[in-house]
């Protein structure tokens, strides 16, 4: 029988080749010609587990850590692990109940699952974690995990030093995808702008994982692991002693102090006020504070040092001068007779000074801080016979501000500078059409109308001034460890800019007298320090601010300028204080400290009573309290409207209130007809507030209201 | 005990007792690849019998003295006592419905006491193979005839009934493999082009929309009708026959596959076969939707999972594999169920595409020999049961390879001598055995 079917063999074995071959073909095309799987393999099995390296520790010139690192622990939970737990223990010690425990439990199974740990309470303060400590044998499955964070020694300089946090994806899509989620990066201050030096190098450890997440050891033995390195210090020309007093002089103001070294633009202290904590945005201490400090009108978070615009008002009279001398249309000894007021242009310019001859030259004209003479060379400046068309001499004058660092960020250390604003001929020609002198701007002179600086700005212009005419940009940072050619970030900090240098020494002396007249017989002589000759320009800006539908006048801002010694420049100092009236009654005496304690290393005795006055003043602006609440109910407004939820109003409202008695039939004052919302806030009805307009008067935290402006002045002076 | 070893070696084919020690021992270090765990102590497990790997040893030293006791008996004896085996594992099979074991998803095993088990469907194959050859070897057995295939035929598919009755749908189906032993003892051709065809018809169903298919079904009829008009003319059966087929293969599309997907198939098992054509499976009910999540409990145990991590380690291997003990996936328990079905993955992903090439030769020579063995047997019983042998290896190797790569719905097919599982890989040597030993009588002619 089987010789019938011989051939069927043949048949069988074709069978056999031909399904072994489909077999072979599939097994090349799964593991040579596709890729795909030796990718998912990896993504599989290879964990790349990120080693952090400590952040790099920054130190003051004094080589003080200022800010240093340190650790802290986060309880984790393996939740597989978990078994037989002392649950009222762990309940007690958290302060949580059983139920929050099991849904703490089942949500870290949720996002991590059973078998890896995840965060179970993160940012253990230090007695919590010293209690865990003890009784770690009793919660099996619970670790207590080591994470580093940032520590301000001081407590101080937190604008500048700047705050880390976690990257959002906006971040992880600049960096090209070199941070991941989870990574921690410089969000703000010299943390940010020197990241790459801060940060290190992450290390990578490969490990080869199971299916169900857990590390089984390394991978390939680590020859793809590459090591950490940790980040470098930077040395700092900060000298945290100044920061500490400059901080407590700005203590409850608003404003801004910045020191810079001229002859080498080290920033020696930099503050903006309302001083914060620094300690107050790390660790545990970050939840609780930052959404407060955030919605705050006064807005504390915002460096005012590089992003506070400030009408330099008098403190800009030096550079009037110097550009007047230098364009040649005036000498040192040319003067004019001020009686009180400038009579030059359609409005009058008052001047705070009327006895004939204070400004019979430059020098007392800037002793004397007259009004009616700087008014009077910013128009010879910029209609100047040789130029034949103001608005070239505006340009040319304007090329003078570019010079000493106005109107242009000046790139200093720190992120998100502003350039402040020093408008150009195109913004004057679109106001006013093209049709506009010497006239429609004059009080440019005397630091106001649209021209705004950053206090920085200020220091470095005075840093100009005091080294006549050269200057490095401003930056905190000396060196950096371990410096290496290829370290490029600090380059830029070392060459010296010589953007004045053509005007005479003649010009610059005789300012420098001027500015020294100011201590000596001027306007400023609340800040003489014996034996010292320092060099100072007074400023007094006028503010307005729209509230409640009105232009308000606002205390004025109180603004010094100044550098010392005259002869060998050490430091100069820009001073703004917010509100807080003449420049000689808060600004001065803060800048007059701290040259004091920079050159002498010391305060004088006798001053320190006065400096605890000022430390101790509250000088925060009236009306923040009242914009806070228009700012906290309109955000409660808005939530109201999205929740429907009246909760979230008690919520903002429990803060501020003008006044206690609540109309018991609503708590919801925005929805009100305006005569009841005037009712509730204890005010008058709109129509007669109309004809009380511009009477509202703020100062110095009091609210003046009159219908007669003289009985008001009165009122200011008495 | 040499000269006697000498006289049993003398006849016995080298080759095929070589590639069985070479394929026992790939399938140790395979498992023992799979399963070792750093710092484990190799000698001591190797001792202890407690690691999968020591037990697969063990199990090859006890198939190796049961195969020296297969090869000292009488070749006579299988001819004799075929179909008392075959009752026996008959009567075993039909035993496990009242003593089964309690394990998921079967009900085909039996334990005995702590460690041992026993699933009768697997050493029925053997059973069946000797049964059949018997059949087939009888001097009054006239294949030519249908009533004598019928008889063969239900030889092979009883078992498989009772299996596909304790839920082991994959092992059921080794049985199917026994036709190709009937194909080449004079089974008609176009039974297997029609059982073929079957498959394709079931597998187009699935695959492609109803509507389409009974268009195409239909056009392929009428083409066919238009070819053969000068035949239909003559022959207006021939007209008949063909309507016929396209009726019945409509039928099939349209009720038959239908049918047994919701009525005969467990709902799981019919996910996995949508998991491999790679459709999603819309459970018809709510008792069905319980079912799958029910068979593929826990989560990741599903066969899409499977199949998906098996490829992933597959093709990870690249052409020269991450060497022993360096594969990442099968290392570290990717693939669920990776020292028994998918026990390739280790082998794939270990030494690549050429290691699973030398692996592949090694089978695909096997194969060759033993119908080389089986095509030189005087006698019809040797023959059968060496392409017996032949067929249920090759059935084995080519579904179990196939569901390790994606090619074929995962069914609990082990890979021949390689997969973990005592059972399995001393029935396996057995049946090589027992074709040794009636090759060293390829002289003779057994009835």
């Amino acid at each position: 029988m089987s010789v019938f079917n011989q051939s069927r063999q043949t048949i069988i074995r074709l069978i056999f080749a031909a399904t072994f071959l489909i077999i072979v073909v599939r097994l090349f095309t799964l593991q040579v010609v596709s890729g795909k799987y030796k990718t998912q393999a990896l993504d599989n099995a290879v964990y790349r587990k990120v080693v952090y390296p400590d952040r790099g520790i920054i130190f003051d010139r004094n080589k003080k850590p200022i800010l240093n690192n340190t650790i802290i622990y986060d309880l984790t939970v393996t939740p597989y692990e978990v078994k037989d737990i002392d649950t009222t223990l762990l309940c007690s010690l958290l302060s949580i109940d059983t139920v929050e425990l099991k849904s703490r439990i089942i949500s870290a199974i949720i996002k991590n699952g059973r078998y890896r740990p995840s965060v179970f309470e993160g940012l253990l303060p230090i007695d919590l974690q010293a209690k865990l400590e003890e009784n770690m044998w009793r919660f099996p499955g619970f670790t207590l995990v080591e994470r580093p964070i940032r520590t301000y020694p001081y407590r101080a300089g937190a604008h500048l030093l700047g705050d880390i946090g976690e990257v959002d994806t906006a971040i992880i899509r600049r960096s090209n995808y070199f941070y991941q989620m989870g990574d921690y990066v410089g969000r703000s201050g010299m943390e940010q702008y020197y990241e790459s030096v801060l940060m290190g190098k992450r290390g990578v450890q490969n490990l080869i994982k199971d299916n169900r997440n857990r590390i089984q050891g390394p991978w390939e033995n680590g020859k793809y692991d590459t090591a950490a390195e940790a980040g470098r210090n930077l040395y700092t020309y900060l000298d945290i002693d100044l920061q500490l007093l400059a901080e407590k002089l700005m203590a409850n103001k608003v404003g801004s102090v910045v020191a810079i070294d001229p002859k080498t633009g080290g920033i020696l202290a930099m503050v903006s006020g309302p001083v914060i904590d620094p300690n107050d945005l790390t660790g545990t201490a970050r939840q609780k504070n930052y959404a407060k400090l955030a919605l705050d009108v006064a807005a504390p978070l915002m460096n005012r040092a590089t992003r506070g615009l400030y009408e330099p008002g008098s403190t800009f009279k030096p550079l009037g001068g110097l550009i007047a001398l230098d364009v040649g249309v005036i000498n040192a000894h040319y003067g004019v007779s001020c009686s009180g007021a400038y009579y030059g242009c359609s409005k009058v310019i008052r001047c705070e000074h009327h006895n004939p001859g204070h400004a019979a030259n430059l020098r007392l004209a800037l002793a004397n801080s007259c009004n009616s003479y700087f008014s009077q060379i910013y128009r010879m400046t910029v209609d100047n016979s040789t130029d034949h068309s103001t608005k070239k001499g505006y340009t040319r004058w304007m090329e003078y501000l570019n010079a000493f660092g106005w109107g242009e960020k000046l790139g200093i250390d720190l992120p998100n500078e502003l350039p402040g604003n020093i408008p150009d001929t195109t913004l004057y020609n679109k106001v006013y059409r093209g049709q506009w002198n010497s006239c429609t701007n004059v009080t440019l002179g005397i630091g106001q109308d649209k021209m705004q600086v950053t206090p920085v700005q200020l220091a470095n212009a005075m840093c100009i001034i005091a080294n006549k005419g050269y200057f490095y940009t401003p930056h905190f940072v000396e060196r950096i460890d371990n410096e290496t050619k290829k370290d490029t970030i600090l380059n830029r900090f070392r060459v010296k800019y010589s953007p004045l240098t053509h005007i005479p020494d003649e010009a610059y002396e005789a300012i420098h007298a001027g500015m020294q007249d100011v201590v000596e017989s001027g306007t400023a002589r609340i800040a003489k320090i014996p034996g010292i000759n320092i060099c100072a320009k007074t400023g007094t800006a006028e503010k307005y601010t729209v509230l409640d539908g009105h232009r308000i006048k606002l205390p004025n801002n109180s603004m010094f300028v100044c550098f010392a010694p005259r002869e060998n420049p050490k430091i100069a100092i820009a001073v703004a204080v917010e509100n807080a009236g003449f420049g000689s009654t808060w600004a001065a005496p803060i800048a007059s400290f701290l040259v004091e304690k920079y050159l002498t290393d010391s305060i004088r005795s006798e001053k320190m009573k006065d400096l605890e006055r000022i430390a101790s003043t509250n000088l925060m602006p009236a009306y923040l309290k009242r914009r806070q609440f228009i700012a906290d109910s309109t955000r409660a407004y808005y939530y109201f409207n999205l929740r429907k939820d009246s909760s979230y109003i008690r919520k903002y409202l429990r803060g501020y209130r003008p006044h206690e008695e609540k109309p018991k039939e609503k708590s919801i004052v925005f929805i009100q007809p305006k005569e009841k919302k005037d009712a509730i806030a204890g005010r008058k009805p709109a129509k007669e507030r109309k004809d009380n307009r511009n009477t509202h008067l703020f100062i110095r935290g009091q609210q003046l209201v009159g219908n007669d402006k003289k009985t008001l002045k009165a009122q200011i002076s008495g | 005990m040499i000269r006697s070893n000498s006289e049993m070696s003398k006849g016995i084919d080298g080759l095929v007792l070589w590639l069985y020690i070479l394929l026992c021992c790939i399938g140790i270090t395979s498992i023992f690849a799979a399963t070792y765990r750093e710092g484990d102590d190799i000698v001591r497990s190797f001792l202890s019998f407690k690691t999968d790997y020591s037990k697969q040893a063990a199990f090859f030293l006890v198939s190796i003295v049961a195969g020296v006791a297969v090869l000292l008996m009488d070749s006579k004896f299988f001819t004799a006592t075929a179909n008392l085996w075959y009752a026996f594992g008959m009567l075993l099979l039909i035993l496990v419905f009242p003593f089964h074991s309690n394990i998921k998803g079967t009900k085909s095993i039996i334990k005995f006491g702590g460690a041992l088990q026993l699933q009768p469907i697997q050493l029925c194959i053997l059973f069946a193979n000797l049964a059949l050859s018997k059949y087939l070897s009888r001097m009054e057995t006239d294949f030519t005839k249908s009533r004598s295939q019928m008889i063969a035929a239900a030889i092979v598919i009883a078992p498989a009934i009772l299996a596909i009755l304790q839920s082991e749908t994959g092992l059921a189906l080794v049985y199917f493999s026994f036709f190709l032993v009937m194909f080449r003892e004079g089974l008609p051709a176009v039974i297997l082009i029609i059982g073929f065809s079957f498959a394709i018809l079931v597998v187009a169903t699935l695959v492609v929309d109803p509507n389409v298919l009974a268009l195409t079904l239909t056009g392929i009829a009428a083409f066919v009708i238009y070819l053969m008009r000068r035949q239909i003319k003559r022959h207006k059966s021939v007209l008949a026959g063909i309507i016929g087929i396209w009726a019945i293969c409509v039928g099939i599309q349209r009720f038959a596959v239908p049918f047994i997907f919701d009525h005969v198939l467990q709902p799981y098992q019919v996910k996995r076969i949508y998991d491999t054509i790679g459709k999603d499976y819309v459970p018809k009910d709510a008792a069905a939707a319980e079912d799958i999540a029910k068979n593929s409990a826990p989560k990741k145990d599903d066969g899409d999972y499977n199949v998906r991590q098996s490829k992933i380690a597959i093709g990870s291997g690249g052409w020269y594999g991450k060497g022993l003990l360096k594969g990442t996936q099968t290392r570290y328990s990717f693939v669920p169920e990776q020292r028994t079905d998918f026990i390739f993955c280790t082998i794939g992903e270990g030494f690549g595409f050429a290691g699973s090439m030398v692996f592949l030769g090694i089978y695909i020579i096997l194969l060759f020999r033993i119908v080389t063995i089986a095509e030189r047997q005087r006698s019809t019983f040797s023959r059968c049961y060496a392409y017996g042998v032949a067929s249920v290896l090759f059935f084995h190797i080519a579904i179990n390879l196939c569901m390790t790569m994606g090619l074929a719905p995962v069914i609990g097919i082990p890979l021949p001598f390689v997969s973990y599982g005592g059972l399995s890989l001393v029935t396996f040597s057995i049946m090589i055995f027992i074709l040794l030993r009636l090759d060293k009588d390829r002289q003779m002619v057994l009835r």
